[in-house]
């Protein structure tokens, strides 16, 4: 991004604000030429790696402690202050477990499974602005990239499911294919208003289109539009899918099939999985954060001394809390229900939120009594097929009233 | 006696698990005409689902199921034969290991089959007791079942650990009254062994009167969740033809629609002094199940309410009651209560010696078990593990 002669006071040039790109020229800048921009690159990589590497650890600590807060319970406490060791410990217990290997396991894909998760997991972060200037890879299509990558994950959970050879493992792995193929489609579909209205498919010209407040204190970010906020909420449902988290977590369901196609792995591949799945849960959430809370942009303008960074962080930390929060309220669902919310519910409103950020494009210029009837229309674009939707998905259920015997 | 068309009733079914449940090798599964390609999955013993060691032997279609065989006896600890060998009050503390949930309505039936058996009087104080206990143990027993349903449901401990809290109070009552908070060994033959002190009644006064309290939020949390009611309304339905056919007794039973409670049926102790009503089911599904288990939580709080403002004085225990070398007359006798799972009763055949010649043990999660197959055959296996959690198995007393 280039700076256009930004007035002394502007936050693009705060020193905090612009400290990574500064750390990153200290260190590349006595390179010959030729040699920096691959520096630079590695450096990236060991700060994704770091960063989220770190945050994978202390998320599985923030889970446990959390989920324990809202069960009554302390949660892990005994290793370290606060048990803020507790990762750590699991760490070195999942390194020095012994490795078993089913001798029916399909030995290969049975090792690749794990390493092929992590890795697809990771490939994602790269296209994610995590601050102003702070993107590893800058690519023109970095949204296609991103769900791409995301959408390989559920097929090693099929290749884990399949070659450890375990009954539980192979529905194991049928469901996660289900939910695979349901999913995405929404997923997907979420994200192309978002495009259509930001007129990008790259996330930093995404970012750049949520710039800006109107009123000076209502931001310019997607999900604060009614069709925003629709396909906000779909895609985080869909993300929930995506990432094997409760409610959808049929793949690994516990109190079904054992631990689903993790039955089979033991020690640091098992601590691959998890590794995997919150790397995704953060993949996702980031993704969501770019293209719907604005990214990296301040809610306020007079917030704008904050670097960042630091409100991405923010809104990423927030939207993993929600993500903790619902696996501590809600039961599983069933893997028709699933199948059905799915095509029943979440894509037909998706389709509809398509021409909903069509018309909201097209009417881009309306403004006074037009600008309110342009919002109008959209809110009742998504509150009326969600209603409508909502109906004949739960029809069929309700409370009950319940008679007592006669004496 | 006439016996109803098998067929008619549902009865064949019951009759081939029973072949099932002895162990029988049946032939090869034979696949129905259109089936799919069929695997057969062993749920358990080791499951985190079953509830103990219990096995569901399921042939599945995809995910539906299209046989299921339920195999028990993994806890088998020769009960019956024991109680014959024990004396009468020997066999007191081993009823407690039988439905070790509820020890209190265990001893309870055990002892008023022996004081049938014997003709021994209860006295007024022990009854209002045996009755506190009871209905205390049923909220015990329901609103663990409640939280082990939503665990089988895919809640992540939230609900269970909501309910161990309240569990957790009410052991507490029973360990500080018997000394043992699950292994209570409390009744004898015409009362109790200890008499309640006031601050123990003062302490289940508190508990009995902030118990609604966490019902309504309980309720809040679960009752009228889309996804709770969208996996278990329509699962499992029980007819009551074939409830009532297979012997099916107490919550499963009222919740596909029979009001039967032998509270009201038999008005043992000294149930028809207290006011209370019994809730009943329309379609006998997994929603059901919880629904009636919830209300009859609400009427057990209203009959402790009765009974302890009720609480007359005098000894909790005929001093002249024997207790240790008791010998009957011989004679039979058939003591049942309506205890949390259902009807639970104790057969005892004496022959005047101080051992009986038949004991046996009629355990309801053994008898509400039998249906297992005819409820979860064309769902799928999450559906399963909700249904044997509704059912409300405790496998110590399905093995005996």
């Amino acid at each position: 991004m280039i700076l256009a002669a930004a007035a002394p006071a502007s936050p693009a040039d705060a020193w905090l604000e612009r400290a990574p790109l500064l750390l990153r020229d200290a260190l590349t800048g006595w390179l010959p030429d030729a040699l920096r921009p691959w520096v630079a690159a590695l450096l990236s990589i060991a700060t994704i790696l770091g960063v989220f590497g770190l945050l994978f650890a202390y998320m599985t600590l923030a889970e446990r402690k959390i989920l324990g807060r809202i069960q009554n319970r302390p949660g892990p406490n005994r290793t370290g202050p606060f048990g803020l060791l507790q990762p750590f410990a699991d760490a070195i217990k999942a390194l020095t477990k012994e490795d078993i290997v089913p001798r029916a396991a399909d030995q290969v894909l049975h090792f690749l499974a794990p390493v092929v998760l992590v890795a697809l997991s990771l490939i994602g972060l790269a296209v994610i602005p995590f601050g102003r200037n702070l993107v590893a890879v800058e690519l023109e299509a970095s949204v296609l990239y991103f769900f791409a990558a995301g959408a390989a994950t559920e097929l090693s959970i099929f290749m884990a499911g399949w070659a450890s050879r375990n009954k539980y493992s192979l529905l194991a792995a049928m469901r996660a294919l289900a939910q695979l193929i349901s999913y995405e489609v929404p997923l997907l579909l979420s994200m192309v208003p978002v495009v259509v209205v930001a007129g990008s498919l790259s996330t930093t010209g995404i970012v750049a289109a949520q710039g800006g407040w109107a009123a000076g204190v209502w931001p310019h970010w997607h999900a604060l539009t009614p069709w925003g906020f629709s396909a906000f909420g779909v895609f985080m449902v869909a993300a929930l899918a995506e990432s094997n988290r409760s409610p959808f977590d049929l793949p690994e369901a516990e109190s079904e099939l054992i631990a689903g196609h993790l039955t089979e792995y033991s020690g640091f591949k098992y601590a691959l999985f998890f590794m995997a799945e919150y790397l995704g849960m953060a993949a996702l959430s980031a993704m969501g954060v770019t293209l719907f809370l604005g990214g990296w942009q301040a809610p306020l303008a007079v917030l704008e001394f904050i670097p960042s960074y630091v409100w991405f962080g923010m809104k990423l930390l927030l939207l993993l809390l929600g993500f903790i929060w619902i696996r501590a309220t809600f039961p599983r669902l069933r893997i028709d229900q699933l199948t059905r919310l799915s095509w029943k519910f979440l894509v037909p409103l998706a389709l509809v939120n398509l021409v909903n950020g069509g018309l909201w494009a097209v009417t881009s210029d309306w403004t006074g009594a037009a600008g309110v009837a342009r919002w109008v229309v959209s809110a009742l674009l998504v509150v009326v097929p969600f209603v409508v939707l909502g109906r004949s998905l739960t029809a069929g259920y309700g409370p009950r009233t319940y008679r007592y015997a006669s004496p | 006696m006439m016996l109803p068309d098998p067929a008619a009733t549902g009865l064949a079914r019951v009759r081939k698990i029973e072949g099932a449940a002895l162990g029988l090798r049946t032939p090869a599964f034979a696949p129905e005409e259109g089936a799919g390609d069929l695997l057969e999955v062993s749920l358990g013993p080791h499951h985190p689902s079953t509830h103990g060691v219990f096995r569901m032997d399921v042939v599945l279609d995809g995910e539906r199921i299209v046989r299921l065989k339920p195999v028990f006896g993994y806890l088998h600890r020769n009960h019956e034969k024991l109680g014959e060998g024990t004396s009468y009050l020997g066999s007191m503390p081993y009823t407690d290991r039988l439905d070790y949930l509820n020890s209190m309505t265990n001893n309870w039936a055990y002892a008023l089959a022996v004081e049938k058996l014997a003709g021994i009087p209860v006295t007024e104080r022990a009854e209002y007791v045996r009755v506190i206990l009871a209905e205390l143990s049923r909220l015990l027993n329901h609103t663990c079942l409640a939280g082990f349903l939503m665990q089988d449901c895919g809640c992540s401990g939230t609900p269970l650990m909501y309910a161990f809290r309240e569990r957790e109070k009410i052991l507490d009552l029973f360990e500080s009254l018997s000394g043992s908070r699950m292994m209570c060994n409390f009744q004898r033959f015409g009362g109790c062994r200890v008499d309640p002190s006031a601050e123990w009644l003062a302490a289940t006064r508190t508990l009995v009167d902030g118990y609604g309290a966490f019902l309504d939020e309980f309720e809040a949390l679960l009752s009228g969740n889309e996804i709770v009611m969208a996996r278990t309304q329509g699962v499992g339905r029980l007819p009551a033809a074939l409830a009532v056919n297979a012997g099916v007794t107490g919550p499963m039973l009222r919740a596909s629609g029979v009001g039967h409670d032998l509270r009201k049926v038999d008005g043992y102790g000294v149930y028809p002094r207290f006011n209370f009503r019994v809730p009943i089911g329309r379609d006998g599904d997994v929603y059901d199940r919880y629904m009636v288990r919830m209300l009859e939580m609400r009427e057990s709080i209203s009959i402790l309410d009765q009974a302890l403002r009720g609480l007359p004085g005098g000894p909790i225990l005929d001093p002249k009651a024997k207790q240790r070398g008791l010998r009957p007359k011989a004679g039979e006798a058939y003591g049942r209560i309506e205890g949390p799972k259902g009807e639970i009763g104790f057969f005892l055949v004496s022959d005047g010696t101080g051992n009986p010649t038949r004991y046996r043990v009629r355990a309801p999660s053994f008898v509400n078990l039998t249906i297992l197959e005819d409820l979860c055959l064309g769902h799928s296996v999450a559906d399963a593990v909700i249904i044997l959690g509704s059912i409300d198995i405790v496998l110590g007393e399905v093995d005996r």
